[in-house]
């Protein structure tokens, strides 16, 4: 069915489409990267900038909820640090963007289809960060997550996006390293640090469970994503993963993970888990988060308020070039 | 001018006046990197974002070497400065103080700010007391690319259409009265003049207004005629933002000072 609406947007005879559409999958099979010049399926091109969309709103509003804590963090390392975190995943944003508009759409349509509600961004960031140990546990283990989805989608077959996320992995690291320090320093902290610390825990868990995506058993369109390696692991093949880097050392902190059924299974070297409610997590990427709103709100008032300096720069530009000031 | 080669070296009012002298100087870059951090996910555009957040980590890692100093002096730990005080002891001029405001504000606000910063760091690279000396010169090479930055923004935004224009000349005159109190004198000024460690007040701001005039005018923007310095933040007294800043900057270090965070 995809290919014969492929077939039809591409203008092409039938014949001249199944050899192009036969080479173009030769080549992802061949390991090679597609680049943006190149031949591709409109359903490949769509899938594409649905994927990146997604993945760069979700950087841009994950910038908010430890974004709040930046003026709040309590030591100058802690400051800097989070400062310069916050920092990356605006960068992340950013380059995340650029590769979406290699594949068409302009930058001014992806901010307003995210601030309209049309395009969706990562189901964690529809929560709100609550406490300073909220930071920990976002910068540990969402950070976590979603390394275990990038490296893998670094491997994938569009070059821009596959470049971008080799980028992003090198700074992810840091700043799972970053959450790690500072969850270890509130586990060996005070009561009151180590109570903030399970509390948040106790509150991000079946999010982070959430995080990459609905369980295989009812996950639809993977099989073309695999296919054309857009997608090279399965939801429930990343959430093992995650659960197998990051359970023991949560134990090791001495945090009680909150899903009483939790554990490994040696049989199917497995770890076992109480299916979180998937049905909050589609209310959740459509719409309906606890601060869903709010993080729209506040990319909304970004660009609204940002329109005059948009509209000057374009303006600058057209009456008079600056030129870059020489540095002495 | 004798060279004061350490900071054990320094004793009596020289030493009270260089106390002073760098918890202005801390207390200014603490406090104006903590407001621009406040725009850290939040900028028109996701490039500005970036750099301002780059200059926002700078302007603290200042602070933090100017603390580290204090420390050195016998004043209390980094931290503790930063986060453990009343409104009342910082020493900031009032317009690092005020809220972010537009990005029209914060940008005219960061380009006073910073060229006030490289006249006060052009002639502490030259000043008599050697520790200070090494670490302004060194400091100097990040200012730089703030004042890169802030040209070209204000000359961009200056004159290229009739809004831009309004709210940069808005911003201009809200900041202006605020931007002449960084050189607020003080009582320690002709200790400090004399010491060979800083040059005075008025002569900073003699030439701080050189080099902002012919950018700002050819920006297209006026500077206000009879604009009053805005004075107090160096004797602790402070507009009401101050203290609101500070509750939310201290409310995670106040839950335990004494804890490890």
């Amino acid at each position: 069915m995809v290919v014969a609406v492929d077939h039809e947007a591409s203008g092409l005879s039938s014949s001249e489409y199944e050899r192009k559409l036969a080479e173009f999958e030769a080549r992802i099979n061949r390991g090679e990267k597609i680049e943006p010049a190149d031949w591709m399926p409109e359903t490949y091109r769509k899938q594409l900038i649905r994927l990146i969309h997604v993945h760069a709103n979700s950087e841009i509003c994950g910038a908010l909820p430890e974004g709040k804590w930046i003026p709040r963090a309590p030591t100058f390392k802690r400051k800097l640090a989070l400062l310069a975190k916050v920092q990356d995943e605006v960068g992340h944003a950013q380059l995340l963007y650029r590769a979406t508009e290699t594949l068409g759409p302009t930058r001014e349509q992806l901010v307003e289809d995210l601030i309209s509600g049309r395009s969706k961004f990562s189901n964690v960031f529809h929560y709100p960060a609550e406490t300073w140990a909220d930071v920990a546990i976002i910068a540990w283990l969402i950070d976590g997550a979603a390394i275990v989805n990038q490296v893998m989608m670094s491997e994938g077959s569009y070059g821009p996006y596959a470049r971008a996320l080799k980028r992003i992995c090198y700074e992810e690291a840091f700043h799972l390293k970053h959450g790690y320090e500072m969850c270890c320093v509130l586990a060996r902290g005070t009561k009151v640090q180590r109570a903030m610390l399970q509390d948040a825990l106790d509150r991000w868990w079946a999010p982070i469970m959430m995080f990459h995506g609905p369980s295989d058993k009812v996950s639809t369109h993977t099989e073309l994503l695999v296919r054309w390696r857009i997608k090279l692991k399965t939801n429930d093949e990343q959430r093992q993963q995650f659960l197998r880097q990051f359970v023991p050392k949560m134990h090791d902190l001495k945090l009680k993970v909150p899903d009483p059924s939790l554990r490994f299974d040696k049989k199917s070297q497995q770890w076992l888990y109480d299916d979180p409610d998937w049905e909050e997590f589609k209310r959740v990427v459509c719409g309906g988060g606890p601060v869903t709103a709010e993080r729209l709100e506040a990319r909304r008032l970004a660009h609204v308020d940002g329109l005059w300096v948009r509209e000057a720069m374009v303006a600058a530009a057209q009456n008079r070039p600056i030129p870059m000031p020489s540095p002495n | 001018m004798d060279k004061i080669e350490t900071l054990d070296a320094l004793t009596g009012a020289t030493r009270e006046a260089v106390v002073h002298l760098l918890y202005r100087m801390a207390d200014d870059e603490l406090i104006i990197g903590h407001r621009n951090s406040e725009w850290t996910g939040h900028a028109p555009i996701l490039e500005a974002d970036i750099a301002f957040s780059s200059m926002a980590q700078d302007e603290m890692g200042h602070a933090q070497a100017y603390y580290e100093i204090l420390h050195a002096l016998g004043e209390r730990d980094p931290d503790t400065l930063a986060f453990g005080r009343k409104p009342r002891e910082y020493r900031c001029a009032s317009l690092v103080c005020l809220p972010k405001g537009d990005w029209g504000f914060s940008l005219i606000r960061q380009f006073l700010y910073d060229a006030a910063e490289q006249v006060r760091l052009t002639a502490l690279a030259e000043s008599s007391l050697v520790p200070l000396a090494q670490l302004t010169t060194k400091l100097r090479g990040e200012e730089k690319y703030h004042m890169m930055h802030g040209r070209t923004w204000v000359l961009r935004l200056g004159n290229a259409t009739t809004e831009s224009h309004a709210k940069m000349q808005a911003a201009l005159d809200r900041a202006y009265p605020h931007a002449l109190g960084l050189f607020e004198p003080t009582e320690f000024d002709e200790t400090l003049a004399q010491a060979g460690v800083c040059t005075r007040e008025e002569e900073l701001q003699k030439q701080w207004e050189s080099a902002v005039a012919p950018v700002l005018d050819d920006a297209g923007l006026e500077v206000p005629d009879s604009a009053r310095p805005v004075f107090g933040g160096r004797v602790g007294k402070h507009p009401p933002e101050l203290a609101e800043l500070l509750n939310q900057m201290q409310m995670v270090y106040s839950i335990d000072p004494a804890a490890k965070w």
